[in-house]
């Protein structure tokens, strides 16, 4: 039994309907509820301490519909209600949850939904030279054509006072790196306020989705966030099986797990290594980087692409694995252990690192919980969410047999986030090993049929980042009629922004760095 | 402190002389990249990078031309923050709409040779994003460019073979 559903059905009674059979992987709760009771909905997710996952809003002519997605524990459920395409408004769910601040804004830039109560409706990826009445996310709305450009400003918001000087900064950053746009306050070296711009990257993914078919999208999923390649082409596939009714052999399960985790490490080794050489210690940076170039070598020879891009298809994966192939990794995990071992203890051990890396850039527990935050910025703050635990696929649900260690501090500062991708280093070496060593035998992949109309997938898969969320609906001719993402990047920014205000200036690379979100990921 | 010396010393030279297994031509970038950096760029080629929309996935692999196993400097090759001093602009894309503006700038920002170089098949060609409202294509649908490196990513050899070609097209 599921004890989200049994709050909301104890809170709205009779107003909550389930819809059977339409929301794919059953597990998943969907529920629709009357739009005045929508805010009601959130109040009794927040009471029983679900966090808010992601809000979107679909097209389904000639309603929007408009979606929250709650998460506790393994537990997800989907809140729907409609709105008529002439009066789209809905109320808002700032007021429950604060990460709705953002992906309204964005549902009204995108979509033209008005969240009702909403406190700051500036648009959010559109920017203010997008002709107003443009919303890509509608049907009406063609996107192959370029759009015209148009006066309009962005009211940044300010601080003033004695003393008080800004600074902003890009969207072209100094160093190779995404664009986005910072705006500090401070006062003398210290900040008061930071305010993000992002959307510089919006390359209109979610609606590019619409046009393609369901056995192409995993590419362009890939492509969300080059970096995170794997869990995000992942994500699609699982979601689009789960429509389908598709189970994919076992094997091919595994070797998701070991792309996953390979992904992983490679990420945390290039993060830890830029956070140190961020605070001035540019050799771990040189040595770290020397032993994630040996991870994506391997990968290049025995999967055929650095980042293993595109190995991950609806049905299962594109390699195997021979055994030569094992012993390489195996043998690749020794080295790695013992040089990435030696390289801990320098970092352990050297003060001036500590200085700089020790509360700095700290994200309180309390504020992270509010904020909805997932992944290694969640786990360096407190909160023990993980879906490989939560919301396992096959081999981690293997509970007693793969005995996953995830590692939560609470300090929530740059050395958390540090030390928490040290730790899961270590503990996907481990996974890696276990993984090679009972990977059953078989078929890795299968063919699967495209779904059926009206229908709803869903998937949630744990990337370096955190957690990553796919939902994807078949419309009426059992074409792509949306497809929702949220990369971690979408709620984490939020989190950046918290907590920054009362650091110095020159220490924001280093906050930034040990954050670490996708610009991508976000823009979509 | 003992420690760190200690790493250094073991660990020695990484960076690669023959650029690994890659195949035999390969050799020969390094020291044509050499030869040609000195000869153009009195010994120094400065590139900004720019990303104008790509999904990260280039910018990995154009940070690992820094690290010590391609090590680029050697070649005189190395990355500034300002477009103001830099000799090539390397450009991953598709070029967003949000991004064209800002691109333009960096562009007019650079003093000449201004090489361009798209980097990508997103750079090159739009790649899986197509031209749309958000999306405007290559980087030649904004700015000149001198050459082009494909691949989804381009390997870091690919990389330092498409910077060659275009110091040498000049
Ligand atoms: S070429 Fe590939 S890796 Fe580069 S930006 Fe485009 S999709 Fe990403």
């Amino acid at each position: 039994m599921s004890l989200l559903k049994d709050a909301i059905i104890s809170a709205l009674g009779e107003d909550v309907r389930f819809r059977e059979n339409y929301q794919h992987p059953a597990s998943v709760v969907f529920c629709t509820v009357p739009k005045a009771k929508f805010t009601e909905a959130a109040k009794a997710m927040k009471r029983s301490y679900a966090l808010l996952a992601a809000e979107w809003a679909t097209e389904e002519t000639p309603w929007f519909g408009i979606f929250a997605c709650y998460r506790w524990g393994s537990e997800y459920l989907i809140v729907k209600t409609v709105t008529t395409m002439d009066d789209p408004a809905f109320p808002t769910l700032t007021k429950k949850y604060l990460p709705a601040y953002r992906f309204e804004r964005q549902m009204n830039s995108l979509m033209g939904v008005v969240p009702e109560g909403h406190p700051d409706l500036r648009p959010w990826l559109k920017f203010e030279d997008w002709p107003q009445d443009a919303y890509p996310l509608r049907k009406s709305f063609d996107a192959s054509k370029p759009m015209p450009r148009v006066e309009g400003e962005y009211r940044w918001s300010r601080a003033e006072g004695e003393g008080v000087y800004e600074i902003p900064v890009g969207p072209v950053h100094a160093g190779i790196i995404e664009p986005g746009h910072f705006r500090f306050q401070a006062v003398g070296e210290q900040i008061i306020n930071l305010e993000e711009r992002l959307g510089y990257v919006h390359k209109g993914i979610e609606k590019r989705f619409e046009s393609m078919r369901w056995e192409d999208g995993f590419r362009l999923a890939g492509r969300v966030s080059g970096d995170t390649t794997v869990a995000h082409s992942l994500a699609y596939c699982m979601a689009l099986e789960s429509m389908s009714g598709f189970v994919p052999p076992e094997r091919a399960c595994w070797l998701r797990a070991l792309f996953l985790e390979r992904e992983r490490i490679a990420n945390h080794l290039g993060d830890i290594g830029a956070i140190c050489n961020d605070a001035a210690f540019a050799f771990m940076l040189y040595q770290l980087m020397r032993l994630k170039e040996g991870i994506l070598r391997t990968n290049s020879e025995l999967f055929g692409h650095r980042f293993i891009m595109d190995r991950i298809i609806p049905g299962g994966v594109a390699v195997d694995i021979d055994v030569k192939g094992k012993e390489k990794i195996l043998s690749e995990l020794k080295w790695l252990e013992k040089e990435f071992e030696k390289l801990v203890t320098i970092y352990d051990e050297n003060p001036s690192l500590e200085d700089r890396v020790r509360g700095t850039g700290v994200l309180l527990p309390e504020k992270a919980r509010e904020l909805c935050a997932v992944g290694i910025v969640a786990r360096a703050s407190g909160m023990n969410l993980d879906c490989r635990i939560f919301n396992p696929f096959t081999p981690y649900d293997q509970h007693d047999r793969i005995e996953m260690d995830v590692p939560v501090l609470v300090t929530g500062d740059v050395h958390a986030r540090t030390w928490v991708r040290i730790h899961e280093v270590r503990e996907s070496t481990r996974i890696i090993r276990w993984l090679l060593d009972n990977m059953p035998d078989g078929n890795i992949n299968g063919t699967i049929e495209p779904p059926s109309s009206e229908k709803a997938g869903f998937a949630a898969v744990e990337g370096w980042r955190g957690e990553i969320i796919y939902w994807l609906q078949s419309g009426p001719e059992g074409e792509i009629n949306r497809c929702m993402v949220r990369d971690p990047s979408s709620v984490n920014w939020l989190g950046l922004e918290q907590s920054i205000p009362g650091n110095i200036v020159p220490d924001f690379p280093l906050c930034n760095k040990s954050f670490n979100q996708s610009y991508s990921g976000h823009d979509l | 402190m003992i420690r760190i010396l200690r790493q250094i010393f073991t660990t020695g030279i990484v960076t690669e002389d023959v650029l690994g297994q890659e195949e035999a031509h390969i050799k020969v970038v390094g020291d044509r990249l050499e030869e040609a950096v000195k000869k153009r760029f009195r010994g120094s080629l400065a590139i900004r990078q720019v990303d104008a929309g790509s999904c990260n996935g280039c910018e990995l692999e154009i940070h690992a031309l820094n690290n010590s196993i391609y090590n680029c400097e050697r070649y005189g090759i190395h990355f500034t923050a300002s477009p103001r001093f830099a000799d090539m602009l390397l450009v991953t894309g598709p070029v967003t709409r949000n991004m064209e503006i800002a691109l333009r700038r960096t562009y007019d920002a650079t003093p000449a040779p201004k090489l361009v170089v798209a980097v990508g098949d997103c750079g090159c060609n739009s790649g899986i994003f197509g031209e749309t409202y958000a999306s405007l294509g290559g980087i030649d649908k904004v700015i000149p460019v001198d050459a082009y490196i494909s691949g989804c990513p381009p390997t870091p050899v690919a990389l330092l073979n498409g910077i060659l070609r275009a110091i040498e097209g000049k």
